[in-house]
């Protein structure tokens, strides 16, 4: 398959705190964008698309961009929850093949911490406009007890046990111990995880990713733009994006929507799951990425739990690299949103900027995948294949 | 020790969706099913998930199903479950089991309907389990 005329990523910025108590929100934004426009070597003039998710206050784009006085003539507000900013990575190569765009901002900034949404357990609070709030808001839906059912679900039907999905924990606590801006940097094992409180069974406090303030920024560019610039090439070769929903009841929560966007992907990208050394998942739990890792091809079905493993995903010891960064289990889940920081990851990953302790040698592709909303109601998930040229 | 049990929320009914809650406050649990190709779905609504009939109508259903998934909320003040209960009718539904010991389920045990009060008065879909799974 012909690789479509694509955009490089040349511009990646990491907010660093986990807690800003005095910044607002616009403020952050004003953060972000800034740190990735010096990343890149490039300047707000140079913006011409801007996208950005509802934690950018105000209508859409329009109260942020103003308050970045950027001058535009691209605008997306794609939600998708946390995988709305690796769709918009994907979105904004698409309208730069458009000639729509040259420049895109992607942005995210969050604040929950500060703003007292720390505790994990609290109801989701979506429009009860929406058609399916009235079969799930009497019930208590909350994100954590929707991905306990597939934790459940998948132990049940695949034997994966808790010990197992620790492991994803232990792998990200690995590679946070060189991340001086991880909100947790200790090393944790197996036991501790699998001992750590029950929050809603068969998940444990462990299981759960952080709560952080802060966000990022990507700068989506041309490739003539990205040429003359003086950081290293990193190209979007293939994307997809699959929302999955409870199709009328006849459902199988232990499958994604990565099991259609990853191949679709890959396909387009013209690799597989072979050719890929670092993967960036959005580890909302860990359960989320025993699931991606089968979805996306990189195992059989139900046999995540294998995979991960004896430090399956830690750099330098498993077959795949995974969140090298510490991920959101142990270093950044901004905004409750995870797919800004795995895109981030992944292009310092291919440029060869991670921590020399996590660093994958000579890497010239990795794949990020992030699914948004709730895994086992409704939810999209996004994938990108990267390519460092 | 008895725990207090959770309080359902309160429904928001629609046009598309008071018949439902009318007749489950006089203790009737309907199901939606597509009069075109004849499966029943869920969540209800008037467009058939399936085949995207307009030609949907009420039924009554068995209220009786067998767990899908479940999880245990056991912070929550007051704990409860969430689960997923494959009806006999078909489709599968979100819904909480109540009059239970959360730690004996299992996926696949039978359940049958026990609607359970809302703050406001609606009568909420519950499930319970039927038969051995059956706290006292």
């Amino acid at each position: 398959m012909a690789r479509p005329a694509s955009a490089y990523i040349a511009g990646a910025y990491e907010l660093p705190m986990r807690l800003y108590p005095d910044k607002s929100l616009a403020e952050l934004q004003a953060e972000a964008m800034l740190g990735a426009l010096a990343d890149a070597g490039l300047e707000r003039s140079d913006i011409d698309g801007f996208f950005c998710g509802p934690d950018a206050p105000g209508t859409g784009p329009l109260s942020i961009a103003d308050y970045l006085n950027l001058k535009l003539r691209h605008v997306d507000t794609t939600n998708t929850s946390g995988s709305s900013y690796t769709i918009h990575v994907a979105h904004a190569a698409q309208a730069i093949a458009a000639g729509k765009c040259d420049v895109a901002l992607i942005t995210l900034a969050g604040r929950p911490r500060s703003e007292g949404r720390a505790k994990g357990a609290l109801a989701r609070t979506d429009n009860p406009q929406q058609p399916d709030f009235q079969w799930e808001h009497p019930f208590g839906l909350a994100v954590i007890n929707v991905y306990g059912m597939t934790a459940m679900r998948h132990m049940h039907q695949y034997g994966t046990t808790s010990e197992q999905l620790a492991w994803v924990k232990v792998a990200a606590s690995h590679h946070a111990q060189h991340n001086p801006h991880a909100l947790f940097r200790d090393l944790v094992t197996v036991e501790e995880v699998a001992n750590s409180p029950l929050v809603c069974d068969p998940l444990h406090r462990l299981d759960c990713c952080v709560v952080t303030d802060g966000g990022g920024a990507l700068l989506v560019v041309r490739p003539e733009i990205a040429r003359n610039l003086k950081r290293p090439l990193v190209r979007l070769i293939g994307s997809a994006e699959a929302p999955k929903g409870q199709n009328g009841g006849e459902f199988d929560i232990t499958v994604s929507g990565a099991a259609q966007s990853g191949p679709a992907a890959l396909a387009e990208a013209g690799v597989t799951c072979a050719d890929i050394r670092y993967a960036s998942l959005y580890d909302s739990f860990t359960i989320t990425v025993l699931m991606q890792l089968e979805d996306l091809g990189f195992c059989a079905k139900g046999q995540g739990g294998a995979f991960v493993a004896d430090g399956g995903l830690i750099s330098g010891v498993g077959r795949l690299a995974v969140n090298t960064d510490g991920g959101g289990l142990c270093n950044n889940h901004p905004a409750n949103r995870g797919g800004m920081t795995k895109v981030i990851e992944a292009v310092r990953q291919l440029r060869g900027e991670a921590h020399p302790a996590v660093q994958v040698p000579n890497l010239d592709l990795a794949l990020v995948n992030a699914i948004g909303g709730q895994l086992a109601v409704r939810h999209a998930s996004a994938t990108l294949v990267l390519e460092r040229e | 020790m008895a725990q207090a049990e959770r309080i359902p929320a309160d429904p928001n009914p629609s046009p598309e969706t008071e018949a439902f809650w009318e007749a489950a406050k006089a203790g009737r649990f309907l199901v939606r099913r597509c009069k075109a190709c004849g499966k029943a779905h869920w969540y209800p609504r008037t467009l058939c998930p399936f085949c995207a009939s307009l030609d949907t109508e009420w039924i009554e259903g068995s209220g009786r199903g067998t767990i899908y998934s479940y999880s245990y909320m056991r912070r929550a003040t007051p704990p409860f479950v969430m689960a997923y209960v494959a009806l006999a009718e078909g489709p599968t539904m979100m819904t909480n089991i109540v009059d239970c010991d959360p730690e004996g389920l299992r996926i696949g045990d039978a359940v049958e309907l026990a609607f359970r009060s809302s703050e406001g008065g609606f009568a909420v879909p519950c499930f319970r389990p039927s038969g051995v799974g059956a706290a006292s």
